[in-house]
């Protein structure tokens, strides 16, 4: 947890301020939460039957699958959006300008599209052109899609990050536009973008849960199918949330670390996207010591 | 495209409630994110806590359960909203965790020595945050919040799978009901283009215009 | 220091969910071994065969049927995820439909029928788009969807009817729901029915019933109203919370959804249903499962062959 923020220790006063405040504010907290246990016992929430089918291996079994299908769901569109995403920030950096326009018109719609009609347009509208699609590619696809203008936008940001020198060295050095890149940009700039990517790994595996809506069998829709059958829809839907709550905050550790690590190895600065939910956290968790504030790229 | 034109109505109405639920829903969330990012960063443990506790919980569970569990979980806390007020509750809570993460990031890029400045002439905590703290860390942060503002509003369009008549749903009810889902769904993109294209203009005017002159 | 801890919480999680995982995915789905059986032997059905050109022949080619079906109707077509199995009445007619195709009988079927869910507003897109071959989910046969496809049976006759609390005294019958919140599916039968004979009501329209039942336990609507062999799933699931107000005002054939023109598969289907009225598997596919909800067995509807 981040260190209190207070530029001195706490004198007296400060400090008896603060145990008052801890005390008050501890005691409302334990009165809310025993309230609430208070009330979800009363309408039997509480009650074991209600939560035994979650001591069945069955049952566990069903959702834990459930899981693997949203992991490997995730999985295949990240490697997809990671292609797309490449190819769309190569296209706009690149020096013809048709290629530019195409990059950048295909990032600022499907950024500014919801993704759920994305996956909607998949299931239900894909097939009027005579594709057979099943919930599984329609996900995908809309997934990698969406993430792969994302994406983009993360290594144009990422690659805009490095030090102008470096590309100035490089042509010094008599190469050309491309074995710039190849040889010295990219392979400086991905090392960069690996926490955002796993950052955004987060959002995508968050994002799965939207193959619900069209009946796709991952976790969500079945913690509710689960929850339709023992009619017990909190508890299934408690038991759904845990296991997100628990992938995502050890990958979001997971990307943390391995900003740390960058940080520290190769003083690298942080990439900062406007508008990708996950990267702000992944930048609030910064350091004491004051870093420059971010600079956003503007899509 | 007549079935856009045809239903131009419809669209409209969606477009409306999509914009009133985000605007309502991240005014809201900037208000509880700026709460919950002062009590991340308070010298009280047990606020420290709490608010470490919310974000983490809310940020890492997908949205969709979040709406499922507040609809169809919570009214056995006592809490029984209409569809659309559960939509803004559900929304408010899960932008605040974002709004509260960019602002601390934000609190951090404010220069030690200006708390250390603000302690020498006497500044309490509260007052330290108020004065010194949050005006300079807010500014520093208008566009990753404009970004966040534009999720919102994409995110908004979940609230179709809890009965609330958006422009997500709005174009579902076209589509359902003429089966012509292609240029329903694409009606729909061309108005969240609406939505969103002038809201990230208007955020980059925004940050130009309160960016701090270094 | 609060790093280290922070490290040893979050790595702890992941192997231990890893390896759950990794163990799930090993077993691999529930084999669904235990369904629940009649203890009548039903006998096999030799492979018939079919004209080419056919869709059963182009079935039988393929080795398996794909069926939309409702995955959340007690009673009719429900998961249950301690098996991974759909079970329910709409469930038994589609086996024996495939029957008639692959031959054998309803347990040897195995991976030749494929259930996906069809929720209400989807189904006459799935089988538009070729997404299932057919659509067995309380499919009620009216006019306006024969626009867009066809329809074999109809297999059953419900009727729209409406749930309530079983304290609540006040709803007697549809004049009673003027100025009342009901809940019904989006794109249903059911909703154009109230729509039409219930204008004062106000509907809230959700994806699925199960969601409506939740809202009606949780004070939010007044009333959920559609078909009565739907409603009684619920009801027998929580006896002491719904009861039926036992009024129905409409009558709701359920039919089996094809793709439209396609005669010869129609009139096979229809066939076929005809094959089990007589021969037993009907009434014994109803007994096992909406019967079980204490419904007595009715006889089977007449099938409409209609031009």
């Amino acid at each position: 947890m981040t260190a209190p923020f207070v530029a001195d220790v706490l004198g007296p006063r400060g400090r008896r301020l603060t145990l008052i405040a801890s005390v008050i504010s501890g005691v409302l907290i334990v009165a809310a939460l025993v309230v609430a246990y208070n009330r979800l016992s009363a309408r039997g929430q509480l009650d074991a039957s209600r939560w035994d089918p979650f001591t069945q291996w069955p049952v566990w079994r069903f959702l834990l699958l459930g899981l693997v299908t949203t992991v490997r769901v995730a999985m295949i569109a990240m490697a997809g959006a990671i292609l797309v995403g490449a190819l769309m920030a190569l296209a706009r950096l690149s020096r013809t300008r048709p290629l530019r326009w195409a990059g950048a018109a295909y990032v600022e719609f499907f950024r500014g599209v919801p993704l759920v009609l994305l996956v909607f347009f998949s299931y239900l509208g894909l097939p009027r052109y005579g594709v057979e699609i099943s919930a599984f590619s329609a996900l995908t696809l809309a997934l990698i899609i969406y993430n792969g203008a994302v994406l983009g936008e993360i290594f144009r940001a990422g690659i805009l990050s490095l030090d102008r020198g470096q590309s100035e060295a490089a042509y010094s050095l008599g190469m050309t536009y491309w074995q710039s890149m190849l040889l010295v940009i990219i392979p400086q700039a991905a090392r960069r973008m690996v926490p955002a990517i796993v950052s955004q790994l987060v959002t995508l595996l968050k994002d799965t849960s939207l193959g619900a809506a069209i009946g796709f069998e991952e976790l969500l829709r079945r913690a509710r199918i689960t929850g339709e059958f023992f009619i017990n829809p909190l508890q299934a839907l408690v038991v759904a949330a845990a296991i997100y709550v628990v992938v995502n905050f050890t990958l979001s550790r997971v990307a943390r670390r391995l900003e740390l690590r960058q940080r520290r190895r190769y003083q690298a600065g942080k990439i900062a996207v406007a508008g990708i939910e996950d990267l702000a956290v992944l930048q609030a968790q910064g350091p004491a010591e004051p870093v420059e504030a971010p600079r956003a790229v503007s899509a | 495209m007549d079935v856009i034109t045809g239903n131009l109505d419809v669209y409209l109405q969606g477009m409306r409630r999509t914009a009133e639920l985000s605007l309502s829903s991240f005014a809201m969330a900037l208000v509880l994110g700026i709460l919950v990012a002062a009590m991340r960063v308070s010298p009280v443990p047990p606020l420290r806590w709490a608010a470490a506790t919310y974000v983490e919980l809310v940020r890492n569970t997908p949205l969709l359960v979040l709406m499922f569990l507040f609809v169809f979980g919570f009214p056995s806390l006592g809490f029984t909203y209409s569809f659309y007020t559960s939509a803004i509750v559900v929304l408010t809570a899960y932008t605040g965790t974002f709004v509260a993460e960019t602002v601390r990031s934000g609190i951090n890029a404010v220069a030690k020595g200006q708390v250390e400045a603000a302690r020498s002439i006497g500044l309490t905590f509260p007052g330290l945050l108020r004065i010194v703290v949050m005006p300079q860390a807010l500014r520093t942060v208008v566009a990753p919040l404009g970004g966040i503002f534009i999720a919102l509003l994409k995110n908004s369009s979940l609230a179709v799978v809890i009965a609330v008549p958006e422009l997500t749903a709005a174009a579902d009810r076209v589509g359902t009901a003429s089966a012509r889902f292609i240029p329903a769904y694409l009606g729909a993109a061309a108005a969240y283009l609406m939505l969103t294209i002038p809201s990230g203009v208007a955020v980059g005017w925004l940050e130009r215009k309160v960016a701090i002159k270094r | 220091m609060p790093e280290t801890k922070g490290r040893k919480r979050g790595w702890s999680f992941l192997p231990l969910l890893l390896a759950l995982t990794m163990v799930a995915a090993a077993c691999g789905d529930g084999d669904g071994a235990d369904q629940a059986q009649d203890t009548t032997p039903t006998t096999a059905v030799p492979v018939p065969q079919f004209a080419a050109g056919t869709t059963m022949a182009a079935l039988q080619q393929k080795g398996k049927i794909i069926v939309g079906t409702k995955f959340d109707q007690p009673g009719l077509g429900q998961k249950n995820p301690v098996n991974n199995q759909v079970e329910g009445f709409d469930v038994e007619i589609a086996k024996l439909i495939a029957v008639g195709i692959f031959g054998g009988t309803p347990e040897t079927l195995g991976n030749k029928i494929e259930f996906i869910e069809s929720t209400t507003p989807n189904r006459e897109i799935f089988i538009e788009n070729g997404t299932a071959d057919i659509i067995v989910a309380t499919y009620t046969i009216n006019d306006a969807r024969k626009q867009r496809i066809d329809f074999a049976g109809p297999y059953y006759i419900a009727g729209q009817d409406i749930l309530v609390k079983t304290n609540d005294n006040s709803i007697r019958g549809v004049n009673d729901l003027a100025g009342k919140q009901v809940c019904s599916v989006r794109n249903s039968t059911p909703a154009a029915n109230l729509e039409r004979v219930a204008p004062q009501a106000q509907l809230t329209l959700f994806d699925q019933y199960s969601d409506c039942v939740s809202a009606l336990r949780d004070g939010r609507v007044q009333a959920v109203s559609t078909d009565n062999s739907i409603l009684l799933g619920f009801v027998h699931a929580s006896p002491t919370e719904f009861k039926i107000v036992g009024n129905k005002f409409t009558d709701e054939p359920y039919g089996i959804g094809l793709k439209r023109g396609d005669t010869a598969f129609r009139t096979f289907i229809n066939d076929r249903l005809e094959e089990i009225y007589r021969d037993g598997s009907w009434a014994r596919a109803f007994g096992a499962t909406l019967g079980r909800l204490g419904i007595p067995t009715p006889t089977p509807p007449a099938v409409d062959r209609y031009a």
